[in-house]
């Protein structure tokens, strides 16, 4: 059993909260985002979050910091765009491995860092692993519904390469999140076995999936128990639910899915939904009051933030944590 | 759905979970080359949307699995599978339910696992090439995430006897289970069903054999499940569906009380178990159970007793009047025949409780068909007008009892406002589109043709309509559509818009409608699109995803646009003006014309413009595409097009023979040179004192090669400076007095099919007149070639000397040069024909243009020009400069 399998037996673990919110404060610049390394790169950078992993690291480990200091047990690296697939649109798929590594690597010399200071509560790294922006299984154009912008080989080898670059930078878990087409997800997983195989790799996988509005159902149109079902095929750490809704609005799917799997379940929502300005209004005490509601109901095991959320929401999030039992895990009965 | 049991959990967009309680699982299997030779012939022929359809009907059937087979060795089975999932995708309706990937051929089973997004179920894989490949077979499934069936087959064969079975299969799930690490419940044993009752000893047993195994696995291999083709058992029996529809059903019940919990079956070959002839029972139970060894016999004895009905169902072609009346009615909208529906219509309201029930049962019955069929691409537009026509004389013909009853009224799809705004006259692609969408049960409220911007406004808020149709041809039309868009914004008024009409595009839409509007804008250009678009909008489940879906890709379009146009280099007008065409003056010698000055033609006889023409625009006009008269022969709209041109025959030959419409054209060729680069002055007289008019030319600014000149009209007329006497021509036909009488005779007859004809076959005419008057100005009135002989396709393809450039269309795109055509000609006082304030011609079916005789005077599109030229114009022409800039709008950069 690893490490996080057994902290996960015991407790309720908090997942950190927006990477991207907490960089806009930092207000980079096109030059900032460069850094020494890619004065000369052709096309503009500013904009492209996962390379400040390699030229302003410092950042991002004080962004790990700032959440492992308000009790999140696990943080996310710095990855969720860092596929050949996302990096495309600036011309840095040659950097993808390097990018996965050195993300890993930051979060995990952080993780290490607070694991050292109290190694009764010891720290781990999730590798964030996106969606891409393509959907393997919906056609862009409505005028030509058979068409795909990309195909489940060439997310396998995307994600191959970024899944190559996690693990050895040394991550925990793998985190396929903000599922929003189930088949990306499946190309992501597909991935991960393979490598698992062939590397002989224990590690462990989450998966979150994305509902993306009041319908209750995924962009590509899956129930919530459609979408447990499938993905369920490679064992999973955790299934659950991020991004898109608030902490109340995703309540109900929680529901569905704490009925829908045997296994630990995970949620990190938005902080609310967005103001007209695309801001996240919602305060820390708000966001941990409606967290309080899943956690009364026991319906997860691993909570934390997404869009908007920050160190303030996670410290709230993590003192409620505290207080609350994990979900049971259902036991299989044969 | 509950967690923690080993069940069998497959996915579509919806679950499917199979547990002990969970009645038998039905599998569809009519998507099925290898079953369905309707299946086949879409998929060799590339029809996918029907083929769809196909999907629908078994979803629609109550199907709980998709079974899809594409293994036939004319077709590319991995990319037909992989195309054809992908279309399955796009239908939420069909694609909730989990898919059966059917294959033989590994390759196809791989296609097809990469493209479902649910758990799909592999059909099948088996040891028949050994231990080692069925492993990693199964690990691949596995991994891909879907479940399987295994067929009872080895490296030695077929199972065909209770042992093999059951050795096979034990073998086959000892394989996945302990070595590949499967989830038994995801394993699903195939125990083959063969036919009973083929006369051979060694069938006797088969059913018995296949009930047996289904027990055993449900007993010995826990969680697995038991499936099968059940069609198979009654191999013998093909030609008498009575007895195979019995034979199907008793295994169904045997086999299910075995253990058998999932198939293939086709529910229109299956009767009800309690409802199969007691005697037929017996004797088909004796041949499934083997219970005597006479049973086969018995049963073949009883089975030639039995008149099979099922099958005898010949009709004769055009007897469709002896069908029962749904049917009929039906027929007569499909096939657009209006012959009887009044009398069919008369008898329906005779036997329905009211007479609204007619329409919204049987008519709207026939529609949706109708809309089925136009919606899958089996109808095309002239028939579903047709169609309509047929509707209308229905309804015309109830309308005075409904209202007679004074309660009724029909529930619409959804009310939509159409209109040609204000300043244009052209309607024909709106009534199409209207029509249309009228058959599709929208409510169409059509304003009509220059429509102004409060009239829209305020039909729409007291109407209450859902949606805004938006119609125009000429270019000012645009600027109209982007004032309804501004003032809808400025009312808070969320009423989704569709443009439509021949210089609309995507792109103008997109960039400068869309900004200006805080609702959906779409560009529908043709009216089989504005049918889904206008029920995507309406959807109430859906219609915000599509408009959000609309909103982002028309963001993206723009951006895109806008970051295309930045590439295009222009050069300041000084420059192109030094870069315009250099023709050589001094070796030119312009033909002195025959006449000069204004002449009338009152009244043009068409039978001679009938050989000018040219057919292809009008099958266009109809969205037949393709080129006259190969498109007579098109595979596809060949058919279609045939009728149409028929049609259009009858009612051209009916206005020719009671001269239904009056032809008028004025023109003249007048004394002209260039001044100034791009103006044209036009004298009174060959003393060239006076001018008495003057055309403005625009030249084009985008930056050339060296060596390619920025052309302007003005550089096909010789400059003062030269010396040379050049002339310029000036004309305006028009076919369109008469045509809105005509049409609106056939419209009040409920014919709205005849009424676009007439309007179509007016603008037709129109272009011929503008031919016929240009030949004959070049041979006869100018007379600058003498021996022209060139036929009507020469024509079309201008194969002659000189143009007739039109404002409004590329070489000068801007419409204001109309007014000096008018003051030249004294259009309105000759022939009565007029401007609009967006300088539209009325009527519609009119053509106004210049000509231009210079052998190396060409087409062209003047394209983008820069604000400097817009300066210039609007100063030579002594114009406010915002008034020039609203004239020249679509053309400044």
């Amino acid at each position: 059993m690893t490490a996080i399998e057994e902290a996960l037996q015991k407790n309720i673990l908090v997942l950190d909260g927006a990477m991207g919110t907490m960089l806009q404060a930092y207000k980079f610049n096109e030059a900032d985002f460069r850094g020494d390394r890619f004065t000369d790169h052709p096309c503009s950078l500013q904009g492209n979050n996962d390379m400040l992993s390699l030229t302003q690291p410092e950042a991002i480990k004080t962004i790990h910091r700032k959440y492992f200091e308000v009790g999140a047990d696990i943080v996310e690296t710095n990855t969720f765009s860092s596929t050949s697939i996302g990096m495309g649109d600036y011309e840095m798929e040659a950097w993808v491995y390097e990018l996965n590594f050195e993300s890993a690597k930051l979060a995990r010399a952080v993780a290490d860092e607070f694991t050292n200071a109290n190694p009764n509560k010891p720290r781990f790294v999730a590798g964030s692993i996106g969606p891409t922006n393509r959907t393997a299984s919906m056609s862009p154009d409505v005028n030509d519904p058979g068409y795909r912008a990309v195909t489940f080989d060439d997310l396998v080898i995307s994600y191959s390469e970024q899944v190559q670059g996690l693990v050895d930078g040394g991550s925990d878990v793998l985190l396929v999140e903000t599922v929003f087409d189930t088949l990306n997800a499946k190309a992501a997983l597909f991935a991960i076995d393979a490598l698992k195989e062939k590397n002989n790799w224990d590690i462990p996988v989450m998966v979150s999936g994305t509902i993306t509005d009041a319908s209750g159902r995924t962009l590509s149109g899956q129930t919530v128990e459609a979408f447990v079902i499938s993905v369920s095929h490679i064992p999973l750490l955790s299934i659950g639910f991020n991004c898109a809704l608030g902490a109340d609005q995703l309540l109900p799917y929680l529901r569905a899915l704490s009925q829908a799997t045997e296994g630990c379940t995970s949620a990190h929502p938005n902080a609310g939904l967005p103001n007209a300005f695309g801001a996240y209004d919602q305060t820390p005490e708000e966001m941990g009051a409606l967290i309080t509601k899943y956690l009364e109901e026991n319906l997860i095991n691993i909570i934390g933030g997404c869009c908007g959320s920050t160190p303030d929401h996670i410290a709230q999030i993590a003192a409620v944590a505290r207080l609350h039992q994990p979900r049971k895990i259902q036991q299989i009965s044969i | 759905m509950k967690a923690g049991t080993k069940y069998l959990k497959l996915s579509g967009l919806e679950p499917l979970v199979v547990t002990p309680e969970t009645n038998f699982v039905n599998i569809g299997e009519r998507t099925n080359v290898t079953g369905s030779r309707k299946f086949l012939r879409l998929i060799e022929q590339g029809d996918y949307n029907a083929a769809v359809e196909v999907a629908r009907d078994q979803v629609d059937g109550g199907a709980q699995i998709l079974d899809v087979n594409m293994d036939e060795g004319m077709i590319d089975g991995a990319k037909a599978m992989t195309t054809y999932l992908n279309l399955l995708a796009a239908e939420p309706d069909i694609s909730r339910i989990p898919i059966m990937i059917d294959s033989s051929k590994w390759e196809i089973i791989v296609a097809g696992l990469k493209v479902v997004q649910g758990k799909s179920v592999v059909n099948s894989i088996s040891l028949k090439e050994g231990e080692e490949n069925f492993i990693k077979q199964a690990n691949t499934i596995r991994r891909y995430g879907a479940a399987v069936i295994i067929m009872a087959f080895d490296e030695d064969g077929q199972a065909d006897t209770l042992e093999r079975r059951i050795e096979i299969c034990k073998r086959s799930y000892d394989v996945l289970v302990d070595v590949v690490g499967f989830p038994p419940e995801d394993i699903i044993f195939d125990p083959n069903i063969f036919p009973v009752a083929t006369g051979m000893d060694e069938h006797k047993n088969n059913a018995v054999d296949f009930f047996k195994t289904a027990a055993w696995i449900r007993e010995n291999l826990p969680h697995a499940h038991v499936s099968g083709g059940v069609s198979n058992v009654s191999f013998s029996f093909r030609g008498n569906n009575k007895v195979r529809e019995a034979m199907h059903s008793a295994f169904l019940y045997h086999a299910i009380q075995h253990g058998m919990n999932m198939g293939i079956v086709n529910p229109t070959m299956l009767e009800i178990y309690d409802e199969i002839e007691p005697e037929l029972l017996i004797r088909v139970e004796d041949v499934l159970l083997n219970k005597r060894d006479d049973a086969t016999e018995r049963l073949l004895d009883f089975a030639e007793q039995i008149v099979d009905n099922t099958t005898e169902r010949k009709l004769v072609v055009k007897e469709w009047r002896a069908y029962p009346l749904q049917e009929r009615i039906t027929h007569a909208l499909v096939k657009g025949i209006d012959e009887f529906i009044v009398e069919d219509v008369e008898e329906a309201r005779l036997l329905a409780p009211r007479p609204i029930e007619v329409i919204e049962q049987n008519l709207m019955t026939g529609m949706n068909v109708v809309g089925d069929l136009f919606g899958s691409g089996k109808m095309f537009l002239p028939q579903v007008v047709k169609s309509a026509r047929v509707m209308k004389r229905a309804v015309a013909h109830l309308l005075p009892f409904i209202e007679a009853e004074k309660n009724g009224k029909q529930e619409a799809a959804g009310k939509i406002l159409m209109a040609t705004v204000k300043g244009d006259v052209h309607d024909i692609g709106k009534n199409i589109v209207g029509v249309v969408l009228a058959c599709n049960n929208y409510e169409i409220i059509d304003l009509g043709v220059m429509v102004p911007l409060e009239k829209i406004i305020t039909t729409a808020i007291e109407e209450e309509v859902d949606i805004i149709g938006l119609s125009g041809l000429i270019t000012p039309s645009l600027d109209e559509m982007i004032y309804v868009a501004q003032e809808l914004k400025r009312r808070d008024l969320t009423i989704p818009l569709m443009i439509g009409g021949a210089t609309t595009s995507k792109a103008h839409t997109a960039v400068k409608i869309a900004p200006e509007l805080t609702s959906t804008v779409i560009h529908v250009n043709d009216a089989s699109r504005a049918v889904t678009v206008a029920g995507s909008l309406l959807n109430k489940e859906s219609s915000q995803l599509y408009k959000d879906s609309i909103r982002s890709e028309y963001e993206l379009f723009r951006a895109k646009f806008l970051d295309r146009q930045e590439t295009k280099e222009h050069i300041d007008i000084e420059t192109a003006r030094s870069r315009k065409l250099q023709l050589d003056w001094s070796t030119y010698e312009p033909k002195t014309p025959n006449q000069l000055g204004v002449q009338v033609i009152a009244d043009q006889n068409l039978d001679v413009l009938l050989p000018f023409i040219d057919w292809s625009p009008f099958f266009r006009s109809w969205d037949l595409h393709g080129h006259y008269p190969a498109i007579l022969e098109d595979a596809i709209v060949g058919e279609q097009a045939i009728e149409l041109f028929a049609d259009a025959q009858v009612i051209l030959s009916e206005i020719l023979d009671k001269k239904l419409l009056t032809a008028k054209a004025v023109f003249g060729v007048f004394p002209a040179n260039t001044v100034d680069d791009d103006d044209i002055e036009v004298y009174a007289d060959d003393s060239r004192k006076e001018a008495q008019v003057k055309f403005l030319t625009l030249r084009q600014q985008l930056k050339k090669r060296a060596g390619k000149a920025n052309i302007a009209l003005a550089d096909f007329i010789a400059p003062k400076e030269t010396g040379v006497q050049d002339y310029i021509g000036s004309f305006c036909v028009s076919t369109g007095f008469g045509t809105a009488e005509l049409a609106k005779a056939y419209e009040d007859d409920n014919d709205d099919y005849n009424a676009i004809m007439v309007k179509a076959l007016a603008d037709r005419l129109a272009e011929a007149f503008a031919e016929y008057l240009h030949k004959e100005v070049r041979t006869k009135a100018w007379g600058y070639v003498a021996d022209e002989a060139l036929d009507n396709e020469a024509l079309i393809k201008e194969a002659y000397k000189g143009i007739r450039p039109a404002p409004g269309y590329p070489a000068c795109p801007d419409h204001l040069e109309k007014s000096t055509i008018w003051d030249l000609l004294q259009v309105e006082e000759n022939i009565g024909v007029t401007l609009t304030e967006s300088l539209a011609m009325w009527p519609a079916a009119s053509v106004s243009g210049y000509y231009f005789a210079h052998p190396d005077a060409q087409y062209f599109g003047v394209g983008k020009i820069t604000q400097d030229q817009v300066v210039s114009f609007s100063k030579r022409k002594n114009i406010d400069l915002k008034e020039a800039e609203k004239w020249l709008r679509p053309n400044i950069k």
